[in-house]
């Protein structure tokens, strides 16, 4: 690049179609995979449009994850920035710290064990089916399907009662709002974290065989530990996979032809979902690393200290890695989007994910073979001031 | 084409074992990746690379690929 280099920019929040990332993203990956952008506390730092930039640096062991280093993109980071991490909240510790939680659970979340739980998660999804149709139409799909499916699911996989799951959804939901205060997201963390506790303890005295159990007997962990890896897998087990059951289903009705084909061959499930993973990019601002010493990313060089926003949403609809980006295509080879990051850090519960949208989406359009939107489109409400993109509600009918 | 796996750098993210099954599975102990078939035939060669291109971790590489790869 032989260009002066780009005046720093602040990272949009807008969007101006509600499917597609903000319009400035797209056309500075035109100019450019990175560029220098002003963060809320003064910070210069840089911001990651393209995919190649993106992976590498994802993938790149000089880059931390840590709170303390980062500096906040936008205003209502600032806030969050302060809250330091618990123990066990092993997204925001780098290697070998990180290695050390994320070596203990692997094993519980390989390909073939998520086949495993196949059975259990058609039969849940197919019980809350069932008690939409005893309900009868209008519904709100996010109440209704999209929130309970993957919340039971990680209760039974954790070992968690699903009958309190009014107490962990509205602390989850507090902590991912970008509107929180301090005082608020410390309160929801609060309550998670002594939650949590005490089913820890619980466990220790009367184990079963869920994942709590087997941290706990497996003596690697203390107390306080497997609490912050309970807290960071309940909650980033059930909103994320929500969103995007809630946020594709709404795409797919806008995409009637698409849908119409995935409801008459469910072997499009697949890929259906990797090209929904795609578009729809649900965690839509950040990841946020920051470079501990120098690093020359697409020929420019990050100094150390300065914070790097990856946005995946932009780097996902890169045409020089996906042809016709911008296009919903449910056939696509969509494999190899960023949705769930890359590197080390890359998602935990990506296969769990994969098998609760591929088993959801096709068992509720085959129920309800006119699902359809009970209010206008435009009438949605989008989750532009949450952590994780989605709709508030989706009211549907059938 | 040989398969080559890094079990020290793999973190088990599965997408290994999501994309050419009949090749490689994961450990149930830790998740890692184990290699069920390091010299895979060239009918699966074109899932080996998109393994290889999506693995998270840079954990797998190939020896003896042909060039046009
Ligand atoms: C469609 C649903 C999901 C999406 C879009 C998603 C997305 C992501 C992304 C982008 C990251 C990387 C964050 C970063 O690099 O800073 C991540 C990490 C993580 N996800 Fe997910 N996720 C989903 C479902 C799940 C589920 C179901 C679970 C739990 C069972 C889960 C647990 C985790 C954990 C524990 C991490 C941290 C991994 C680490 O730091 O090593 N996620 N997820
Ligand atoms: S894709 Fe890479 S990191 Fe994931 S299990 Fe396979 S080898 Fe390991």
């Amino acid at each position: 690049m032989t260009q002066a280099m780009p005046q720093p920019v602040t990272l949009p929040m807008t969007r101006e179609r509600p499917l597609d990332p903000p319009e400035d993203l797209g056309r500075w990956r035109e100019e450019g995979p990175i560029r220098p952008l002003l963060y809320a506390d003064g910070h210069v730092g840089w911001l990651v449009t393209g995919y190649a930039a993106a992976r590498a640096v994802l993938a790149d062991p000089r880059f931390s994850t840590r709170v303390e280093l980062m500096h906040p993109p936008f205003p209502q980071r600032l806030r969050q920035a302060q809250i330091k991490p618990r123990p066990g909240f092993f997204l925001r510790e780098d290697p070998p710290e990180h290695t050390r939680f994320r070596r203990l659970l692997t094993g519980q979340f390989t390909v073939r064990r998520m086949k495993l739980l196949e059975p259990r998660i058609a039969k849940i999804t197919e019980d809350r089916l069932d008690e939409m149709e005893r309900l009868g139409p209008p519904a709100d799909l996010v109440q209704a399907f999209a929130l309970p499916i993957p919340s039971l699911v990680i209760c039974e996989l954790l070992g968690v009662p699903y009958d309190d799951h009014e107490r962990f959804q509205r602390d989850s939901s507090i902590l991912l709002s970008l509107e929180s205060s301090i005082e608020e997201i410390t309160a929801a963390i609060d309550g998670l974290t002594d939650y949590l506790a005490e089913l820890v303890r619980r466990k220790r005295a009367e184990p079963g065989d869920d994942l709590i159990s087997g941290l706990v007997a497996s003596g690697e962990l203390t107390e306080e530990e497997i609490t912050g890896v309970a807290v960071l897998l309940l909650v980033a087990g059930h909103e994320t996979t929500a969103n995007m059951l809630s946020l594709g289903t709404f795409t797919l009705l806008n995409a009637p032809a698409q849908l119409a084909a995935l409801r008459e061959d469910p072997s499009l499930a697949e890929s259906t979902v990797e090209e929904l993973m795609r578009y729809l990019t649900v965690i839509h601002l950040g990841p946020i690393r920051t470079a501990l010493e120098d690093v020359e990313v697409a020929g420019e060089t990050v100094r150390k200290g300065q914070s790097v926003t990856i946005a995946l949403g932009a780097a996902n609809r890169d045409p020089g890695r996906f042809e016709s980006p911008d296009t919903l295509d449910i056939r696509r080879q969509a494999m190899g989007h960023l949705s769930f990051g890359h590197g080390v850090h890359q998602c935990l519960g990506q296969q769990l994910a994969r098998i609760e949208m591929r088993i959801a989406y096709p068992a509720l359009l085959r129920r309800f073979p006119g699902l359809r939107l009970a209010v206008p489109a435009d009438q949605v409400e989008m989750r532009s001031n949450m952590a994780i993109y989605g709709v508030h509600r989706l009211p549907v009918a059938w | 084409m040989l398969i080559n796996a890094d079990t020290g750098r793999c973190i088990g993210a599965g997408m290994c074992a999501l994309t050419a099954p009949e090749v490689f599975d994961q450990s149930e102990d830790d998740g890692t990746v184990v290699v069920l078939d390091a010299e895979p035939g060239p009918e699966r060669a074109a899932a080996v690379r998109r393994a290889v291109q999506v693995c998270p971790s840079g954990a797998l590489s190939l020896a003896g690929a042909p060039a046009t790869g």
